[in-house]
């Protein structure tokens, strides 16, 4: 095979969010493998700083930089590549790319695409071209016409008849397309897709069909296969991103396959795809009438999990067919003696569960439909479908130990319309109808969901039956039995009233031990020569040869959700990675299939399995390692630490008491008393009463917030005795076992982040980074700043002191980050945490300097040299922003606050913090430049502090709308802003029209309080912000420094440098 | 769907090597021997279960899953997703049998399918572990055993094992002017429907019958089970067809018979090519195709005589996946261009085979 191609532009996917996550860090991180182990010079784009691929190791040049055409054209003319990859970086690098080619970049510095043609991808990405194509070989697609108005959406919905669905062509994850029972349904949905796209399409829709999908490849010889196809537990109606999903189809006939394959190969073939795409069919489940849904010509999130779940390098091999290989030409990576030619043959199944945090959103509404809401998936593998569905459930770490017999109970009142309209926890509503004794039958006739998975559900239940009749005399038999169908020991215990350990020792008893079982991509018929592992009670001995001497754990991260995402993915692969290079074995237990940590070839074991205590012992104990590594994989490890050491697990790094000194508020505060640290003044409290009674002596507004959090659920401020009450209610409801913590507020505060390892409680290199947003805003939600740029000296000195004492107190060996709150060179401790955090892979990535490599070797035990900040030295700095996902959650207030809601997070370089600053809002969706600004600035003391920012805007020949107050308050302070009508109090021409009708390029509106409860005027404006993509900013600090950003820059000039260039 | 609440009998699988597999009965209760093959198919079981070349076998599937979508009903004749009239393997032996099954064309579950047929079958064994035994030892005799019933092994590749699956005599599905004679050796039904759609009359006759005083334009030798050098009388029949140079095409044990008809040998492979995944390549091509294929034994290339050229090999391990002649009309292939259960990929070679049909 000969190429011509010397160097290759990458398209990333930039900032993790809903419809486009983690999935895209794997599938660009093989792409630069592939290409690089073809001597490709490999250049990257992508402002992901927390990224694997975006690390110094993968491509050979990384830019941080905005994923749009104007700084991918700089790119283009300062680095000269003369091929490009589209399909590896998720609809936004597809989407970029078609703009590249529109816009006439690709053809003006005679860039070749690699891979699928940009024709091919047009004929699939818009709809009417899509059904030309499949209607010139006779496939079935459904019924649709595209429209550009209402009335013609009507008259077509009316004529197909109801429920109809209505999509829009180019949208990320079905975004803005829902289905519509009725005229009015179709007027409403039809006005707001329309406000996306000129064209929308009106589409039958195909209630109860079965959803299916094949993930298909094919190379420039014309040989096209299909690697694994999926059935979706959910029916059509459900988003494929939120459905549960099996691998491969269980209900299918071989009939019914083929003729999907020989559909989907046919198609594939019709359209010149070259490398890997999905086709999603809907299959009827009376007959085998069908219909293709769509084609995504490129790397997907299906593709993602169809990887992990066969085993198939689909990423890896698709890079090297887009430089011209065949699949014969290729090896299959995983036997190393067969080829890449070939369709996997499973001996297992494999589910995918999605992963919602909708619960951490006010307002928002929590039914599943045709737009993706989850944040994150897990994938479970079994010998039984029972034995894989319950592992997932475990693995979501959503507090329920399986998919019954839980401590944490999910049930409803509204049972039928629970089943009828489904949410996040349907899955909980088939299990409590079946245990109420409502037949499979009714369950399907309200969810549509395949009788053969609710058979299986109902299986779940009568084993739980039975073990509760058995009174705790549970007979051996009856214990295998659970335990294939994948009941915990704990779930078994609960049933009985026992103690998991109970059943542990029950289990040692009977010698009734889970076996290690290989994924090899060919059910056995060829060994395997990589250890990509799971457990099943379904199998009679190990599959696995035990040659991992001096081997080391590392816990992943488990599901991406708010506040745990791909950060902690980059520390674990670094970990692994630099452990290897030290000659040690290393073992990843993790659980989500988006990652580059589950890639078999990153450790010299991957578990593809449940993050809990029985699992993990199970494999320890198995395998036998010198230790286990809970400090890379964020909290979720994290909080395994103590309970791991408590059974005899060897914790490596930071002792697990430490760990826990703290987690526990009381000790790590008694602590901090006796090193003389200040805190804000807090209490653990268990009545209402002892609450308000504190707050009040400590003074309003306080934070409130249950023990053990994670990210801030059910965190609040309470401005008030009404508020507190309120809160409260919820706080105890979230966690009834626990007491509530309620600490005081600081008013107008500073907060900054100290990330640091220590090695013997020495600290051995540190880095402080200031936040943008003043206290109030979740970390996670922070505009964050380094180095640290208006912080007094005196305060970073006392951070570095205080940090000092308590990593010696505490004797930390590894990783940990402090927060920390300033308010007039007065520094208190926040929180802290003695794990790498989220800002790890920024704080390295900017100051060049790989903390984690620092940890690994500390947490192994090897003495490492102190680095010695140089922060006043860097002449550059990095801001690091969030990227919200509110456009997706229908009805979500999009406000920050204490509980964090940004789904991922972007950072970029600059020569001061205007560029830095600049360029990351342009990444996470700023659009510049801006010509009108809607502002409502809130507060009065709000109101005074942004005239100043105003009055530079105007001043750029910015054209300022204002709501009745704030432009009243400006126009007396000589500022021109023309007052709009609030929502609420007008019909036409309000704020929301305005905002609607484009008017409006940005939109300051800065919340009175902390939490608005009520459907209010502010609320409209900001949702109607979000829904029509208009950037939002409701932070105060944020909206002015912007306002000092571009009075400096000009967003749409500045240097397109490459990482190494600074 | 079907409930049990009396616990299912239990069994033992023993293997020639002497390993022993403990597992529960369904089906029909009866102990049986037979050769221990498996294949890593996932789809498809009414197809596979029912295909005469799994003859004397005990099949192991791979897939833990299997009776998902229940049996389809036999009251119009065969039904589209089997291969033959009745369930041609020993006995299989599965890790799960799905006692509920859900499918809109199921009218019984593959445990009521197996009573009435009076198979037994075997679940809960670890299936995995068994592929990997078979696997490195190769393809072993092995029987099922109940209680404390003793019975012996068998050998089917000894046997002359078409007899019992091929038709008793002549059959004519008169559908255009091209006349193909059809050798069924326990022809798939699949491969009758896929020459009788393309517009040919099928003269399928048993594999015994005597070929000279028939009246045909083309030859097709099916796929059947067993050893094929023990069917002298057919690799004489294979050979009159090249002597009278007839377009031929050969399937399976047809390719096998084809080739040794034209003077190549054929060996054992360790364990066969059993699965809807094998990968193929058109040799001094790039044409791959994923195959359907389920065959113990294999043509070796090297033992082709002159005239006669590889046409597809195995990419996995590189055996031998069909021959050609360089001039003449025949062509022969190891896979299953009909496929049933599989991908249908390479059901041109039907259509080539017809051009030359004249």
């Amino acid at each position: 095979m000969k190429h011509k191609i010397k160097k290759v532009l990458i398209i990333g996917s930039s900032a993790l969010k809903i419809g486009e996550a983690g999935e895209f860090d794997y599938s660009g991180s093989q792409a630069i493998k592939a290409l690089k182990e073809e001597g490709i010079y490999t250049v990257l784009i992508n402002p992901n700083i927390a990224t694997i691929q975006t690390s110094d190791y993968l491509a050979d040049k990384v830019y941080l930089l905005p994923i749009n055409t104007n700084y991918v054209e700089k790119v283009i003319a300062k680095e000269r590549p003369d091929g490009i990859i589209l399909g590896f970086g998720g609809q936004t690098a597809l989407n970029c790319g078609l703009a590249l080619h529109r816009e006439g970049v690709l053809k003006k510095y005679k860039i070749q695409v690699l891979g699928t043609q940009i024709d091919a991808i047009e004929n699939t990405e818009d709809r009417q071209l899509f059904c030309n194509k499949l209607s010139e070989i006779n496939i079935k697609f459904p019924q649709s016409k595209a429209v550009t108005s209402i009335d013609e959406a009507v008259e077509f919905a009316k004529q197909i008849g109801f429920p109809v669905i209505i999509r829009i062509a180019y949208a990320l994850g079905g975004l803005g397309s829902g289905v519509c029972r009725n005229q009015n349904e179709v007027k409403k949905l039809a006005a707001k897709a329309l406000s996306y796209s000129s064209q929308i399409l009106v589409e039958e829709y195909l209630e109860g069909w079965k959803e299916i999908e094949y993930e298909v490849v094919r190379d420039r010889y014309d040989n096209c296969i299909t690697v694994c196809n999926m059935e979706n537990i959910d029916p059509m109606g459900i988003h494929t991103g939120e459905s549960i999903v099996v691998a491969p189809s269980q209900t299918l006939t071989n009939n019914e396959f083929h003729m999907l394959r020989e559909v989907a190969i046919k198609t594939i073939r019709h359209l010149g795809i070259v490398g890997e795409c999905n086709i999603q069919y809907a299959l009827d489940p009376n007959s085998q009438d069908y219909r293709v849904i769509e084609v995504n010509a490129r790397l997907s999130r299906s593709s993602a999990l169809a990887s992990k779940a066969t085993g198939y390098p689909l990423a890896f091999v698709a890079a090297k067919l887009a430089l011209g290989f065949g699949l014969h030409e290729l090896p299959n990576s995983i036997t190393k003696t067969t080829k890449a030619f070939f369709e996997p043959a499973l001996d297992y199944i494999v589910i995918k569960v999605p992963r919602w945090d909708l619960k951490k959103f006010r307002l928002v509404k929590r039914n599943l439909g045709s737009s993706m809401k989850s944040v994150g998936e897990v994938m479970a593998i079994g010998r039984k479908f029972e034995e894989a569905i319950q592992k997932a459930m475990r693995m979501l770490d959503i507090g329920v130990e399986g998919l019954t017999a839980s401590r944490t109970k999910v049930e409803f009142e509204e049972l039928e319309e629970a089943l009828r309209n489904p949410t996040e926890e349907r899955m909980f509503a088939v299990v409590q109808a079946l245990k109420q004794g409502y037949s499979v039958d009714w369950v399907h006739s309200l969810t549509h969901i395949n009788k053969w998975f609710l058979y299986k559900i109902q299986n779940i239940v009568d084993i739980e039956k039975k073990i509760s009749v058995t009174k705790g005399k549970l007979s051996k038999e009856l214990l295998i039995e659970a335990k294939q169908h994948g009941f915990s020991d704990r779930q078994i215990a609960n049933v009985i009233g026992k103690d998991a350990h109970d059943i542990y020792k029950l289990r040692e008893k009977n010698n009734v031990h889970p076996f290690i079982q290989h994924i090899d991509t060919l059910a056995a018929e060829y060994p395997a020569k990589t250890n990509y592992l799971y457990l099943t009670y379904n199998c009679s001995i190990h599959d696995f040869e035990f040659k991992l001497k001096k081997s080391v754990f590392i816990l992943g991260s488990g599901p991406y959700r708010i506040g745990s995402s791909v950060e902690f993915d980059w520390c674990c692969v670094i970990t692994g990675k630099t452990l290897r290079e030290m000659g040690y074995k290393t073992v990843m237990i993790n659980c989500n299939p988006e990652t580059v940590s589950t890639d078999y070839d990153e450790f010299d074991a991957l578990f593809f399995e449940e993050l809990t205590t029985e699992t993990i012992w199970e494999i320890y104990d198995a395998l036998k390692p010198l230790g286990v590594v809970v400090s890379m994989g964020g909290q979720t490890p994290n909080n395994l630490a103590l309970k791991l050491h408590k059974i005899g697990v060897k914790i490596l790094g930071t002792s697990p008491e430490s760990i826990d000194a703290a987690e526990n508020r009381s000790v790590f505060s008694s602590m901090l008393d006796e090193l003389e640290i200040e805190q804000p003044v807090w209490s653990k409290l268990s009545t209402l009463e002892d609450a308000l009674q504190f707050a009040n002596k400590v003074g309003y507004p306080v934070l409130v917030r249950p023990s053990y959090v994670l990210s801030g659920a059910a965190m609040a401020i309470a401005t008030g005795d009404f508020e507190l009450t309120g809160f409260l209610q919820k706080a105890v409801d979230v966690s009834p076992e626990h007491p509530v913590v309620i600490s005081k507020f600081l008013v107008n505060a500073k907060e900054l982040e100290f990330d640091a390892v220590a090695q013997n409680g020495k600290i051995v290199c540190s880095a402080i980074s200031e936040h943008v947003e003043n206290a109030g805003v979740h970390s996670g939600d922070a505009t964050l700043v380094l180095p640290a740029q208006r912080t007094y000296l005196e305060t970073m000195r006392q951070i570095k002191q205080i940090s000092s004492d308590i990593a010696k107190k505490l004797n930390i060996n590894g990783p940990f980050n402090i927060q920390f709150i300033a308010k007039d060179n007065r520094v208190k401790v926040i929180e802290c945490n003695l794990r790498a955090s989220r800002s790890f892979p920024f704080v390295s990535k900017t100051l060049k300097k790989n903390f984690i490599e620092v940890a690994s070797k500390v947490i192994i035990g090897k003495k490492v040299e102190k680095w010695d900040d140089q922060t006043l030295t860097y002449d550059y700095v990095g801001v690091k922003a969030p990227e919200f996902s509110f456009t997706r959650l229908e009805g979500a207030d999009p406000t920050t606050g204490v509980e964090m809601a940004s789904t991922g997070e972007v950072a970029c370089l600059g020569q001061d913090f205007d560029e830095a600053f600049l360029k990351a809002l342009t990444s996470v969706g700023y659009k510049f430049p801006i010509r009108s600004i809607l502002i409502s600035s809130g507060s009065i003391v709000s109101k005074s502090e942004l005239l100043e920012p105003t009055r530079q805007l105007v001043k750029l020949g910015i054209k300022f709308y204002g709501t009745q107050g704030t432009s009243k308050f400006m126009n007396a302070n000589g500022i021109p802003v023309e007052t709009l009508e609030w929502p609420l109090n007008s019909k036409t021409r309000n704020a929301a029209d305005y905002i609607k009708s484009g008017e409006i390029d940005l939109v300051i509106n800065i919340p009175k309080n902390f939490q608005e409860e009520e459907l209010t005027n502010d609320y409209i404006i900001r949702r109607t912000a979000v829904d029509y993509k208009i950037p939002l900013i409701t932070n105060r600090q944020l909206a002015m420094r912007l306002a000092e950003a571009l009075t400096n820059k000009d967003p749409l000039n500045l240097e397109a440098k490459s990482w190494d260039e600074y | 769907m079907n409930k049990k609440t009396i616990p299912d009998k239990t069994a033992k699988l023993i293997l020639e090597d002497g390993n022993i597999f403990e597992g529960k009965l369904f089906g029909y209760h009866k102990s049986l021997a037979g050769e221990v093959v498996f294949n890593t198919g996932m789809v498809g079981y009414p197809e596979t279960l029912t295909d005469p070349s799994y003859k004397g076998q005990i099949l192991v599937m791979t897939y833990p899953l299997v009776g998902n979508y229940g049996i389809p009903p036999m009251n119009d004749g065969i039904p589209e997703n089997f291969e033959s009239d009745r369930i041609q393997v020993q006995a299989l032996i599965v890790s799960e049998e799905s006692k509920s099954f859900n499918h809109w064309n199921a009218v019984e579950s593959l445990d009521q399918w197996f009573k009435h047929s009076k198979i037994p079958g075997l679940y809960g064994i670890d299936t995995r572990r068994l592929t990997k035994i078979l696997r490195e030892h190769g393809t072993m005799l092995g029987k099922i055993e109940i209680g404390k019933e003793r019975i012996k092994y068998y050998n089917p590749d000894v046997e002359d094992l078409i007899s019992k699956v091929t038709v008793s005599q002549k059959e004519e599905y008169v559908n255009g002017k091209k006349r193909i004679l059809l050798i069924d050796c326990g022809c798939k039904k699949s491969i009758f429907s896929n020459l009788f759609s393309r517009k040919v009359t099928v003269i399928k006759v048993p594999y015994n019958y005597d070929i000279d005083k028939e009246d045909f334009d083309g030859a097709v030798i099916s796929n059947g089970p067993g050893n094929p050098v023990v069917y002298k009388q057919l690799i004489t029949t294979a050979k009159k067809l090249i002597q009278k140079q007839i377009p031929t095409l050969g399937i399976c044990l047809g390719h096998q018979m084809l080739s040794l008809a034209a003077g190549a040998k054929t060996y054992k492979l360790k364990y066969g090519h059993r699965s809807q995944n094998q990968p193929v390549k058109q040799v001094d091509s790039n044409k791959c195709y994923v195959t359907s294929q389920n065959h113990s034994f294999a043509v070796d290339t090297k033992s082709l005589p002159r005239g006669w050229q590889p046409w597809f090999e195995n990419l996995n391990d590189y055996s031998n996946e069909g021959v050609r002649h360089e001039k003449l009309p025949f062509r022969s292939v190891q896979f299953h261009p009909e496929a049933a259960p599989g991908p249908v990929d390479t059901a041109f070679i039907f259509d080539e085979f017809l051009k030359d049909v004249k």
